[in-house]
């Protein structure tokens, strides 16, 4: 039987969801899939656009990549417009030729709507919707000092803020008497405005404009219909978007009055082989601007396809919770009351700038809508209570008062439904969650991978984690995390105790929080907390028996019981006399001799009783200890940067050394490594790193909990364009707060991603000060770095700590006779095949 | 005929480290010698050989107790070995060499069984 086609028409947000849908469906295999995509990149995250001015590039907003669509036999054409479509032939036409379809996606989104202003075309005049505007936007910033935004909605202010964050004086113009007018009530957009105000954003609202005219002081002037204007140097629309259903309307399908693409439960539309998903289509008289509701149609779709009867799209929530430039704002349901009879309870607190408005049924039972803003951590709660119909409690202002005045605690997530929904991006209810546990699942990582929950936006995070908890529990599995049968407690909870209570050793915490003697599993974790808190020397008499061999005897151990040596090297940069000296002292021992990934050099196969004198050999010669043993920093590799490289903006090798210089030594949960780049080409691989730092033309862009290993993470962009001295103090709060809260051996990775609210959390922190701990973080930091010692040269100037050393103890000569040599490509090499 | 034993001084009391092990050298090979000062007994002697690498170097391993036991874990591959019988806490089947030890004065003395040659040249 021969394929039939399926051609998509718009490589977007929806159109790419869709294919990952049908891709991994049955019928996946009955059609060859063909896509025309408009844009000439690939499908990116247009929720996300405005990362495009903070670093992030086409590859870090992807959705998918080339690969995936050759894995999946999906032939894609991009910058390929489609012109027309006959219906009668079953073709569509593009510049380049005509393609016969069976079935017909239409995934062709929406424009931006541009008012009908007389010189809304003059070249600074620009939307806010692909990345080829914002590339735009960016040139004809580069040389302005002041940026309009016309639409004071939800897209306008985020366009505001990139003004904004390119450098220009921002201001919005707004029609209506109100910011975010579809939101927001008249109080909450006046509280809105004061808070945007304030961060120097210029708002005029009930303006009109009726021409935009060349200005006197700046580029252009837009004249007011009250007679005023307004001089600037750029222009951004952003006054509403319209469906893109112009194929539609010229193949004459149904479209909607005001545009659109009509279409039924199933997403068909008029023409049975012709769909529409996402934003271009029109469901029940509505068009949904949100991604959520368009992923939702994008799985119905491919339901249908897939021959479902009973798959239908009925319609979707429109509550949104967002930061406009910082400021918390929420929207749930009938905000504006229109229901009959509903009936409001307001908050208003203008000093702060908090306003919470709920809309409650007529009868005071259910809630019907709410309005938030200043402050979004009342969302959550009050999202469930409407989604799911759950009945308000007796005294239901409590919900929205603040928690001083009587504030009721969240609803628990035992109150909540089964279907009530956790996480809206990949539609997983409470109920998928209960299955995914009752099928096995007993961790958040694993019920994250199982269900996709809380992969998206991420915006579900909490919610998830607690209804995971509640359930683990409820089926008696206890939420362990006692480190080990010595301890109740975790590596955090541990920290805390040491640090509060003044605690030095082992035995006193063991004594007083914890039963037995230990193990190998919570005394080295001890060990690194006590080294954390108070850094005295690791082989201080209390710490020897806590720790791994590989930090007692500070080399690693390697499997025939030598060891290897790494002296540090900071940023990889070296002399040509310490070469000569590791090299001579290689030879001495007959060690075999290797670079590292690291940008050093491993020395190895040195017995245990040769491991002071060599390093007095090398601490003569001014090395030091590299800690490759210990969970701490590694190395801060680097490339060589605007010193010698033609491309490097800053000098890489510079900030890594000072970097090294200052972290080595620091114990940590796992270990830490680092790299600097000198400019975006990212010769040294920062983006793989636990702290990453790209050099930029204003200074550095920071990149955060990366690694390569086992399980490869990329690093996610944490700030950009930061002086030294800001760099190193976010680096410091970073790392200080990853030491204190994490687990033992849990990379920075896997520890922010189990941070609630992962990295916007991280970024609260650190860079908003959120907890208040900022400046203890980096006093603690600070206390760490003057304390610093180099582990070697305290032992091998302590005839005490020497003593560990020896092979036997009572027979200094003897050399261990497992241990036998070969030679291999001019190097020894050990011989250990027995056991 | 019952093999001799002898009881050797392997070290001196200083030499040993609290919470911890060290390696002596005897007739029987490489011997482990630990001394958890808040046990008692508080010395136990087993061999140093790991039986999972060959290596020697179960003195370097760090010393604990496991549902009351107290054990070495192999600083190689992490297995965790009895320091009373020498068995192998994940792999029963494996056990180490033990041997008696004790306290004279402030010499540390381990019992150790005479090897096959000595026996035969007595
Ligand atoms: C700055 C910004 C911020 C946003 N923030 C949020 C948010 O926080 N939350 C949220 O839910 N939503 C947000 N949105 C909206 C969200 O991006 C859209 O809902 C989503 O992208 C819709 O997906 P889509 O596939 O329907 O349309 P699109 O992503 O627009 O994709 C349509 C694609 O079809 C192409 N196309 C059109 N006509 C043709 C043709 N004839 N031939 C070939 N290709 C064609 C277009 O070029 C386009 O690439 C935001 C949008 C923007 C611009
Ligand atoms: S990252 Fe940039 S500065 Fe560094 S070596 Fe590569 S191209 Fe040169
Ligand atoms: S990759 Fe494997 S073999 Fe290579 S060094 Fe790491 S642990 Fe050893
Ligand atoms: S709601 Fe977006 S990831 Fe769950």
């Amino acid at each position: 039987m021969s394929k039939k086609t399926l051609i998509v028409i718009g490589n977007g947000m929806v159109g790419h969801h869709f294919l990952e849908q049908f891709a991994a469906s049955p019928a996946a295999t009955e059609y060859d899939v063909l896509v025309f995509g408009e844009e000439k990149q690939l499908a990116y995250d247009r929720v996300h656009l405005s990362e495009y001015f903070s670093g992030s590039t086409h590859a870090d907003l992807a959705m998918g990549t080339a690969d995936w669509y050759t894995d999946h036999h999906i032939t894609l054409k991009l910058g390929e417009p489609v012109l027309t479509i006959d219906r009668d032939g079953k073709t569509v036409t593009t510049p380049a030729g005509q393609y016969p379809y069976d079935e017909l996606v239409l995934a062709t989104g929406s424009y931006p709507f541009v008012p009908p202003i007389e010189g809304n075309d003059n070249e600074h005049c620009f939307v806010y919707r692909t990345l080829d505007d914002l590339d735009a936007i960016r040139a004809s910033a580069s040389n302005a000092k002041t940026g309009v935004v016309v639409g004071g909605g939800l897209l306008g202010l985020e366009a505001a803020n990139a003004l904004k964050s390119l450098g220009l004086e921002a201001h919005v113009v707004e029609f209506a008497p109100r910011l975010m007018p579809v939101q927001l009530d008249a109080d909450g957009g006046a509280v809105l405005r004061g808070k945007i105000e304030e961060l120097g954003v210029r708002v005029h609202t009930e303006k009109a404009t009726t021409a935009i005219v060349d200005g006197e002081t700046a580029r252009l002037r837009m004249n007011f219909s009250d007679g005023e204007f307004l001089e600037t140097d750029l222009i951004v629309f952003s006054a509403g978007i319209r469906p893109q259903d112009t194929l539609a309307r010229e193949s004459e399908l149904e479209v909607g009055e005001r545009g659109g693409i009509v279409v039924n439960n199933q997403c068909t539309t008029s023409d049975p082989h012709i769909h529409a998903i996402g934003e271009c289509a029109l469901w029940n008289q509505r068009i949904f601007g949100l991604v959520a509701p368009g992923y939702t149609m994008a799985r119905t779709l491919s339901a249908v396809l897939n021959g479902d009867g009973d798959a239908a799209f009925t319609g979707a929530d429109m509550s949104t919770k967002l930061k406009l430039l910082g400021v918390d704002v929420g929207s749930i349901g009938d905000a504006h009351g229109q229901t009959a009879g509903a009936r409001n309870i307001r908050y208003n607190d203008e000093q702060a700038g908090h306003y919470r408005r709920m809309v409650v049924s007529s009868d005071g039972k259910k809630l019907l809508g709410a309005i938030l803003v200043g402050d979004n951590s009342y969302y959550d709660t009050l999202l469930q209570y409407a989604l799911n119909g759950i009945d308000l409690p007796e005294s239901a202002e409590s919900l929205i008062l603040p928690e001083s005045q009587g504030g009721a605690p969240a609803l628990g997530a035992d109150a909540l439904p089964d279907t009530a929904s956790i996480c809206s991006c990949h539609n997983v209810t409470k109920g998928d969650i209960c299955g995914a546990i009752d099928a096995g699942c007993s961790d958040l990582g694993g019920i994250k991978a199982e269900t996709k929950a809380s992969t998206g936006c991420g915006g579900c995070a909490a919610l998830l984690k607690n209804v995971v908890d509640s359930e683990l529990e409820k089926r008696g599995v206890e939420v362990s995390k006692d480190i080990c049968e010595h301890f109740p407690y975790s590596r955090q909870e541990l920290f805390h105790l040491v640090k509060v209570n003044g605690i030095r050793t082992f035995r006193t915490l063991i004594s007083q929080y914890g039963k037995g003697h230990g193990c190998d599993i919570c005394k080295p974790t001890v060990g690194s907390i006590l080294a954390t808190c108070w850094n005295e020397h690791i082989l201080a008499t209390d710490h020897v028996p806590l720790q791994d061999t590989n930090d007692t005897f500070m080399a690693n151990m390697q499997k025939n019981g030598t060891y290897s040596i790494v002296p540090r090297i900071p940023g990889g940069e070296i002399t040509p006399d310490k070469l000569i000296v590791l090299g001579q002292v290689a030879k001495e021992y007959d060690l075999y001799t290797k670079i590292t990934g690291g940008q050093r050099v491993d020395l190895f196969g040195a017995t245990l009783s040769q491991l002071p004198e060599i390093w007095e050999k090398l601490i003569a010669a001014g090395f030091e200890t590299g800690h490759a043993y210990g969970k701490s920093l590694r190395t801060v590799k680097s490339c060589v940067g605007s010193t010698w490289c033609r491309y490097g903006v800053q000098d890489s090798v510079g900030m890594a050394i000072f970097l090294e210089n200052r972290y080595k030594g620091l114990r940590a949960p796992h270990k830490v490594k680092m790299a600097v780049s000198g400019c975006t080409r990212e010769c040294a691989e920062a983006q793989s790193k636990d702290i990453g730092v790209i050099a930029t033309e204003n200074g550095w862009n920071l990149y955060v909990c990366g690694n390569g290993g086992m399980r490869p993470r990329h690093a996610d962009l944490f700030v950009t364009d930061l002086s030294d001295e800001e760099l190193i103090r976010t680096i410091d709060r970073v790392l200080m707060f990853y030491v204190r809260t994490a687990d033992r051996l849990q990379r920075t990775s896997v520890w922010m991603e189990n941070l609630e609210g992962g990295l916007d959390y991280l970024k609260e922190v650190v860079l908003e000060d959120s907890l208040g701990i900022g400046a203890e973080l980096e006093e603690h930091m600070e206390g760490l770095v003057g304390t610093y010692q180099c582990e070697w040269k305290t032992a091998v100037e302590d005839p005490e700590k020497r003593k560990r050393f020896r092979e036997f103890v009572n027979a200094p000569e003897k050399a261990d006779p497992v241990q036998q040599w070969t030679t291999e490509r001019d190097q020894r090499r050990p011989v250990l095949e027995s056991a | 005929m019952k093999a001799r034993t002898r009881w050797d001084v392997v070290c001196m009391v200083e030499d040993l480290v609290p919470e911890s092990g060290i390696a002596v050298w005897t007739e029987d090979g490489p011997v482990a010698v630990f001394y958890l000062p808040h046990r008692l007994p508080a010395l136990f002697a087993v061999s140093h050989t790991d039986p999972f690498s060959g290596a020697n170097v179960l003195a370097r391993g760090i010393t604990g107790d496991l549902k009351g036991e107290p054990v070495v874990a192999s600083p190689l591959y992490k297995q965790h070995f009895s320091l009373r019988t020498g068995i192998c806490l994940e792999d029963e089947s494996v056990r180490l060499k033990t041997y008696p030890v004790l306290l004279d004065g402030n010499r540390i003395r381990l019992e150790i069984p005479a090897t096959q040659q000595q026996t035969q040249a007595a």
